[in-house]
């Protein structure tokens, strides 16, 4: 039992002056990625059959190239807004929540660079 | 980590049965939490079998047979009888209601009573809520203005007093709160669905002046966007308020004004 009162618990530090941002980014990329996800996947039941080289083609369209890095940029960001809230909800040593969320940013950030260099390549090689 | 098994020490035992005796005619079997602070045990359910044929129809009036006539040690809040002052907020049949406004005949089979969930418990159904109430106060539940008072009463359309209804008949109880997972979590920094809902009573007042301060105040990424849409607090409300609605219309504003 603290010695402090309760009104002084509660106000804590004061407000992050800051949320609406991250709550307002997390909502716009999940509908963004409604669209991009059903493209997706409609594109690859069309071409499940196709070759490497029909792919690649179909990859050198701009409009195919730029929809898929979008898909990826947004989809990995989403992940990260999205983790960061579970690791908040549920963790409560801090070392391990700092821990595990410099490491989820990290991957995250590092599998957008290699899936969008890797759609870059099949496109532009 | 948030604990999902309850610490040695709270780990519910078995009680013991209180009977209702020869010339019952029409018996309920009421399973209760019960705890005392002082015995040093563990908590128990006690079972109380009730003749609902001489009980009145409410858990309330199971209850006070219950301390009036098997045993006067069960501990509750009670008062008004009528769903108006929230004390007998309880966790009845898996959901937190008011023990007063809940019929005995809505529950099949055995009565299961336990205090509000996640709440450090005082006594037996009484739980600790210091923190409820200063979270309350802390959204400045009253009218702030800079305008000096007018001679006479606060002007209000009809069309801005509506705005505060279905906002301004919460009773504070505590059901819809104790019943949000996120504020289970983090209760220490999330104001909860009642407190949020006072605020936005406030936010969306007419005659209220500091409508961007309060929301200044929300303006936090636990104090108000723990909120994540779980809804428990809707189902639970006993008074049929909507405590979700009254948050996402916080968020609206949030980022209306930006």
């Amino acid at each position: 039992m603290s010695i402090r009162t309760p009104l002084a618990r509660v106000r804590g530090l004061g407000t992050a002056k800051d949320g609406t941002h991250h709550w307002w980014v997390q909502r716009v990329t999940s509908i963004a990625l409604v669209p991009l996800i059903l493209w997706f996947v409609l594109s690859m039941l069309v071409y499940s059959r196709a070759d490497y080289e029909t792919l690649r083609h179909w990859l050198g369209n701009p409009i195919n190239a730029g929809l898929l890095v979008t898909l990826l940029v947004t989809a990995f960001y989403h992940a990260k807004l999205g983790m960061q809230v579970i690791y908040e909800d549920y963790v409560q040593p801090e070392w391990l929540k700092y821990t595990l969320l410099l490491v989820t940013q990290f991957v995250l950030f590092l599998l957008g660079a290699i899936s969008t260099v890797a759609v870059l390549k099949v496109a532009l090689g | 980590m948030p604990q999902f098994n309850l610490p040695p020490n709270s780990v519910i035992g078995k009680g013991k049965t209180y009977y209702a005796g020869a010339g019952a005619k029409n018996i309920k079997r009421f399973q209760v939490y019960r705890w005392d602070p002082d015995s040093g045990e563990n908590p128990r359910m006690d079972t109380y079998e009730v003749d609902l044929a001489a009980c009145g129809p409410m858990i309330l009036d199971a209850l006070l047979k219950i301390k009036n006539e098997l045993d006067p040690t069960l501990t509750f809040r009670r008062s008004c009888r009528e769903g108006v002052c929230g004390s007998c907020a309880m966790n009845i049949d898996g959901t937190n209601t008011l023990a007063c406004t809940k019929a005995i005949d809505e529950v099949s089979g055995e009565v299961k009573i336990y205090p509000l969930p996640h709440m450090a418990v005082v006594k037996d159904l009484v739980p600790d809520l210091t923190h409820f109430y200063a979270q309350y106060a802390s959204i400045k539940p009253w009218l702030q203005s800079i305008t000096p008072p007018p001679e006479r009463e606060r002007l209000q359309s009809k069309e801005d007093r509506a705005k505060l209804d279905g906002l301004y008949e919460c009773i504070l109880c505590a059901c819809c709160s104790t019943s949000c997972p996120s504020y289970w979590w983090n209760s220490e920094r999330y104001l909860g669905p009642s407190a949020l809902l006072q605020a936005y009573r406030w936010i969306v007042d007419s005659r209220d002046e500091f409508t961007g301060e309060r929301l200044d105040d929300l303006e936090d990424p636990f104090r108000l966007y723990r909120c994540h849409t779980i809804m428990n607090c809707t189902k639970t409300c006993p008074k049929g308020l909507n405590p979700a609605k009254a948050i996402a219309e916080i968020k609206k504003l949030m980022i209306e004004r930006r």
